[in-house]
């Protein structure tokens, strides 16, 4: 159990400024968090707020300039290069001129297992995001959820616990990102993984998450952080309960907040 | 249906253009050949009636313009009448320039791409390199080509290499431009996925960069193939060659064998199209096999 005490991600006073041309930017700003093992953390906020910016210091895309953060422990480039973490981005950013096969494959190939191992890996994870039987088909030949989710199964493919997701499902219609997000809460509760999750929708947020960190713009900083009292097994209707609504509401609340009306 | 489709929306457009330029190639040859025809008719003391006129002026053996049925005759009776060995033989000609036309083209395809990869990877290089490679593009081909062949010559360097050698200097540039940008074309994300996984600079290479520049390397190929040719008949106009299609349009020039000229230039011609048909055939073949969505 001693190993579960460690924080996923644990931040301190964290905060990142951009040297622009015109002055300084200040796109995170004295950031405390911390993440446990197991969690489903999303975060939501207007754009500018810096949620993005926070998920790519996690993996190591961004440095920091203020405060400290670990990633499992480490440092975040130490985590970058041990590997723990899946990244699935905004757009599937799938390679064209391969197959979904070969594109899941493409990080266990650069990770250097070998080829019964990639083989039992891709049928694995395409069978956990219900794509079995499209390992063949070539990027433009699915539908942009069924991209989506050649996606995640891609950062799944090499078994990190961790996975950032940074509003994978932000180009997909309503109808389509309902039924990504129940699939997506399956695959938590049967991978175990810990999750951060970068998205706008309220209702998204709120349906997902155990946590729920509300950020606001200029600094990019943390108003709230909500604790879900929601049990773990949420069916799609659990969104129209009071208590899903009471949730959503304090979201909402948070984010008027934080919001300066200025411009 | 699809047979059909594509001799209206494809053949007949080229065919109207074809027989445009023909008709004008005639009427070109008429007012070009007539003063002289005028002329040899008067000396001869012959009148001859339109018709003959009209005639006369399509059959000269060095006419201004020749026709083009002269130019067919003469294409027709040096590729397909003549021996192989023969000097005459278009086909020996254009087998000359092609074969230092490939060794050029695959020497600068190659050199672009060395080239290429370094300005991508190495900074200073893409500093240092990039302006000497487009100042090398604004040098006057006519006039270095001769100085090439003659320095080569010097320390016994002939026949097929100084040509290529040329070739090579036209068709480098087009495949290091073309292949640059194809090397830059992974979009950040692809690259920032890259980066998650810890991946080193030669499996990106390997793994994105090189992929994602194919379409970019055969689009500069088809370029830079119709530049070596250029280069080789280039090549071999200042020197005396004495053998190429650049050999024959030069002496076609010193003997007023315009008919000759012609037919070499045709010649030429119809090799480019052999040649940009061919790499664009294989860029087809390689997109599909990546995985390209039928057009």
């Amino acid at each position: 159990m001693n190993e579960n005490s460690v924080p996923v991600v644990s931040a301190r006073k964290l905060g990142l400024t951009f040297e622009t041309n015109d002055g300084p930017v200040h796109a995170l700003s004295n950031v405390d968090l911390e993440v446990k093992r197991g969690d489903f953390v999303s975060f939501i906020g207007p754009s500018g707020c810096g949620k993005t910016t926070f998920l790519r210091v996690i993996a190591d895309l961004e440095r920091a300039t203020a405060g400290e953060i670990t990633v499992n422990g480490m440092t975040p480039e130490d985590a970058r290069k041990s590997r723990s973490y899946g990244y699935v981005f905004q757009a599937p950013a799938l390679y064209p001129w391969r197959t979904i096969e070969k594109n899941i494959a493409l990080p266990l190939e650069i990770m250097g297992h070998s080829k019964a191992e990639r083989q039992a890996r891709i049928a694995r994870t395409l069978d956990l995001v219900n794509l079995s039987g499209f390992g063949k088909k070539y990027p433009w030949q699915l539908s942009g959820g069924m991209q989506q989710r050649a996606s995640i199964a891609r950062a799944l493919a090499f078994d990190a616990d961790l996975l950032l997701m940074d509003e994978p499902f932000g180009a997909l219609d309503e109808i389509v990102r309902d039924h990504l997000n129940e699939q997506l809460l399956k695959l938590w509760a049967r991978t175990q993984k810990t999750i951060c999750f970068v998205t706008h929708s309220i209702p998204e947020a709120v349906y997902l998450s155990t946590r729920i960190v509300v950020m606001s713009p200029r600094p990019g900083r943390v108003t709230d952080i909500i604790e879900s009292t929601l049990p773990r097994e949420r069916p799609l209707d659990i969104r129209e309960t009071p208590e899903f609504l009471a949730i959503a509401h304090r979201v909402r609340e948070g984010l008027r907040a934080g919001h300066s009306y200025e411009e | 249906m699809q047979k059909e489709r594509l001799i209206l929306d494809r053949t007949l457009p080229v065919l109207a253009i074809v027989l445009i330029i023909l008709a004008a190639w005639y009427v070109g040859a008429f007012f070009m050949n007539a003063p002289f025809q005028r002329d040899l008719d008067r000396r001869a003391n012959v009148t001859s009636t339109p018709m003959e006129f009209l005639q006369k002026t399509m059959a000269q053996p060095k006419p201004v313009l020749p026709a083009p049925h002269q130019v067919m005759q003469n294409l027709f009776e040096n590729t397909v009448l003549r021996s192989l060995s023969s000097n005459r033989s278009l086909i020996y000609h254009s087998w000359v320039t092609l074969s230092s036309t490939l060794a050029g083209f695959a020497a600068g395809t190659l050199l672009g791409m060395l080239i290429a990869i370094g300005i991508v990877h190495v900074k200073v290089l893409d500093r240092s390199l990039m302006p000497w490679i487009i100042a090398s593009q604004m040098v006057p081909i006519l006039a270095v080509a001769p100085m090439v062949i003659v320095v080569l010559g010097a320390i016994n360097i002939t026949g097929l290499i100084p040509k290529a050698f040329i070739s090579t200097y036209l068709s480098f540039f087009p495949v290091a431009v073309g292949m640059v940008k194809g090397l830059r074309s992974p979009e950040l994300l692809q690259l920032d996925l890259m980066r998650t996984y810890n991946a080193t600079a030669a499996q990106t290479f390997w793994k994105l960069r090189l992929p994602a520049s194919i379409p970019f390397l055969f689009t500069s190929m088809k370029v830079a193939i119709a530049a070596s040719l250029v280069g080789a008949i280039v090549g071999e106009l200042p020197t005396g060659a004495v053998a190429g299609l650049g050999s024959k349009l030069l002496a076609g020039s010193y003997y007023s064998q315009t008919i000759d000229m012609w037919a070499a230039l045709i010649a030429g011609s119809l090799l480019a199209a052999v040649l940009v048909t061919l790499v664009d055939i294989l860029g087809r073949i390689v997109g599909r096999s990546m995985g390209g969505r039928p057009a």
